[in-house]
């Protein structure tokens, strides 16, 4: 990481920290979920964007882990945090699962086949034999976890919203210095050898198999911890929660905020938090068309992302300044 | 004469003054000029049909302010989309109640909705006042005392056929097809509690799962019970294979056929008109599509405000006659509150409502609430089809008494 780079990140995570001081409760809790939807775009991004396979499904996943969480709070009585791993552990072995038989499917078809996983989800969370643990159609209640007394004893002061905007946090962040230690390296170049060039990749000794099941097992556990952590934001979760359309929602996320690019995964979030809201007050009639105005707006105007077109522009900015290239922030 | 009375005068002025402004009380959302209503709806998403309910309950309160709003206040009837996601509908919830500080939540709609946002709202004690959903829950005046519903509820049915039975056919035998979901299950357990102690009229009962792809093998097994009473419990799609099924076996109970799939055109038609002529629902508004109702003075006041304050909207949906009724619920309670405007003087007069008649609501069926009693609506009418359209019959039937 560049100097440069490592400044902005310090810069975005103090401001971060300072956020829940200044605005309202409700926007710490508009902010905690942007947060999540961040980690599940960002597994998201390691499957679609690096790895370059396209997941109409991750909605499931991310149900997956939120139901993990509700059941184990709400059955076995494991407080929140304890949950977190082990949605995540669960995941990465339903998407490695899904992953081995995905394999025989490239592009359009194994879109098609996640699609699978996005409708019947809601439809398998409702049936009978599922419903003494996941509560049928009406869902579970789960309790909003308060600070620890710790934090009290050393005498910080924190409301619900903001220690759970902080628990998000420290867990985003971990998730993204993972993901980049993940991507910066071998297996990151290995992922995008195998999405640019399948069989160069295969030649180059490149055990294809695996690395493309993992990818699918490392991006469902991303997106399973984001479930399990916007679980315990919302307090509940339903069938309806986790419609087809979520897992919609997640690609275009990837794809406005940028393809395979970590910083791309958080202004997919802001996207996906903040402009259906924008729409619904610009029109109650067609609230999806003026959302799909912005969709044709952010697509036109970006190409290539958010991310991408601030890369662009730093890139323009430097080059004006130095008048040679330099390594631009990702 | 003039300098002595005027000091006398201003005294008077004040006292009479000085108790009209000491009574004024409000909570966050109420003021001299305004009061603002929170309502999440689904606007768009699978369940969008229902979003004319909150678009014809926003007419409603703009025809209110246009005549000079409730007690000398606007409202202001603020409406998000949820898309019936039900974090969707958190999120919208505390919007309401913590960025736009909304007086009340009113008419939120869906039942995960409502359940997502019960917990919310009765912790941070802001009414969350006549929810758009049927199950029975909402009148839990001790557990959730920030939580109201409004339209009869699903036990509340099931009580109605029961005392229904048990007068025309007290030696019926029952045989009930029900979905196996809290849904399917909250109306057998109002139909049982109403049998009570003759509970076992029941002689078959057979469930069935969203999932199923028919109910054939149900209804040949409850045929087989020899039951000549049928309650169905089904949801639109299994409730025309159930019509059609009994009736192509040659099964010819007297069929009770819940609310729910009471339409006629996506139910009664699939299942075959000529195969549905009998069966018995329930009503409690005024259907805008009934020929009983075309010169009634109601439902012409009704068509006149849709045409003035909701042009886009469907004549022929009951869904704006219930978006209208219940807006004029909400305009009661508000009134009843006069210048005590706090969140607990507003569930207070909620369930103070003392047999409100609302002439869109079928002749005979009124509004009664108390402390205790969180079930606004509990009386429907017994309606039977006819080959073409359901034709109401006998008295109104209420559950409570």
């Amino acid at each position: 990481m560049s100097r440069r780079a490592l400044i902005a990140c310090a810069v975005l995570l103090l401001a971060a920290c300072v956020l829940p001081f200044v605005v309202t409760n409700y926007r710490v809790f508009q902010m905690s979920l942007v947060l999540v939807y961040a980690i599940a775009l960002l597994g998201l991004n390691i499957l679609t964007g690096y790895n370059g396979q396209i997941s109409l499904g991750h909605g499931a996943f991310y149900a997956i882990g939120a139901y993990c969480t509700a059941i184990l709070m709400d059955q076995a009585g494991l407080p929140y945090w304890a949950t977190i791993p082990i949605a995540g552990a669960v995941c990465l072995l339903a998407g490695f699962l899904f992953g081995l038989p995905a394999l025989r499917l490239e592009g359009l078809y194994l879109a098609v086949a996640t699609l699978a996983l996005a409708v019947s989800t809601p439809q398998i969370l409702k049936s009978h034999p599922l419903e003494k643990w996941t509560g049928g159609v009406q869902g579970i209640v789960i309790v909003k976890p308060d600070p620890p007394a710790f934090l009290a004893a050393a005498g910080i002061k924190l409301n619900q919203d903001q220690w759970l905007y902080f628990f998000t946090l420290a867990v985003a962040v971990a998730m993204f210095a993972l993901g980049w230690n993940l991507l910066r390296g071998r297996v990151g170049r290995a992922l995008v050898a195998i999405r640019d060039h399948h069989t160069a990749a295969e030649v180059m000794g490149i055990n294809t198999a695996l690395y493309k099941s993992l990818a699918f097992g490392v991006s469902a556990m991303y997106t399973g911890i984001a479930g399990a952590l916007g679980a315990i934001a919302v307090q509940f979760v339903a069938p309806d929660s986790f419609g087809a359309f979520l897992s919609l929602v997640f690609l275009v996320g990837i794809v406005i905020g940028g393809l395979a690019s970590l910083s791309g995964a958080l202004y997919g979030a802001l996207f996906i938090q903040f402009v259906p809201n924008i729409a619904d007050e610009v029109s109650k009639a067609a609230p999806w068309a003026i959302f799909g105005v912005f969709l044709i707006g952010f697509m036109y105007l970006m190409p290539v992302g958010v991310a991408g077109a601030l890369r662009m522009l730093t890139a323009r900015l430097t080059r004006r300044k130095l008048s040679q290239p330099k390594e631009a922030i990702a | 004469m003039k300098r002595t009375l005027l000091p006398i005068a201003a005294v008077l002025a004040a006292a009479l003054a000085l108790p009209a402004t000491a009574q004024k009380k409000y909570d966050p959302g109420a003021s001299d000029s305004e009061i603002k209503i929170g309502n999440t709806n689904p606007y768009s998403g699978p369940a969008s049909a229902y979003g004319t309910i909150g678009k014809s309950i926003a007419a409603y309160f703009k025809m209110v302010n246009e005549r000079g709003g409730i007690n000398g206040r606007k409202v202001n009837f603020i409406s998000y989309d949820d898309g019936y996601s039900p974090p969707k509908t958190v999120e919208m919830a505390r919007k309401l109640v913590e960025q736009d500080e909304v007086l009340l939540l009113f008419q939120t709609l869906g039942t995960p909705s409502n359940t997502a946002i019960q917990k919310y709202m009765n912790g941070k004690k802001v009414p969350q006042l006549f929810v758009a959903t049927g199950a029975t829950k909402w009148n839990d005046p001790k557990g959730n005392p920030w939580t109201m519903g409004w339209q009869p509820n699903y036990q509340t049915e099931g009580k109605i056929y029961a005392k229904h039975i048990l007068q025309t056919k007290p030696n019926a035998k029952i045989a009930v097809l029900y979905q196996n979901d809290d849904y399917g299950k909250d109306y057998l357990k109002g139909f049982e509690d109403g049998l009570g102690a003759k509970k076992s009229m029941i002689v078959a009962k057979a469930s069935y799962e969203v999932a199923d792809p028919t109910v054939d093998s149900q209804i040949v097994q409850l045929k087989a019970s020899g039951a000549d009473v049928f309650f169905n419990i089904t949801t639109p799609k299994f409730a025309a294979q159930a019509i059609r099924a009994a009736y192509d076996t040659g099964w010819k109970p007297v069929h009770y056929l819940n609310n729910v799939s009471n339409s006629v055109g996506s139910v009664l038609t699939p299942a075959g008109l000529e195969k549905s002529v009998g069966i018995i629902t329930t009503a409690y508004l005024k259907d805008p599509t009934d020929k009983t109702w075309e010169n009634d003075a109601a439902m012409k006041t009704w068509r006149a405000f849709m045409a003035k304050y909701y042009p886009d909207g469907n004549l022929a949906d009951p869904f704006n006659v219930y978006g209208y009724t219940v807006g004029r619920t909400l305009e009661q309670v508000l009134k009843q509150c006069g210048d005590n405007l706090t969140r607990e003087n507003v569930m207070k007069q909620a369930a103070s409502l003392k047999r409100l008649q609302l002439d869109t609501l079928l002749p005979g069926i009124a509004i009664s609430t108390g402390p205790s009693d969180f079930a606004p609506i509990e009386a429907m009418q017994l309606e039977r089809f006819n080959g073409k359209q359901f034709e109401l019959f006998g008295s109104v039937i209420s559950s409570e008494d």
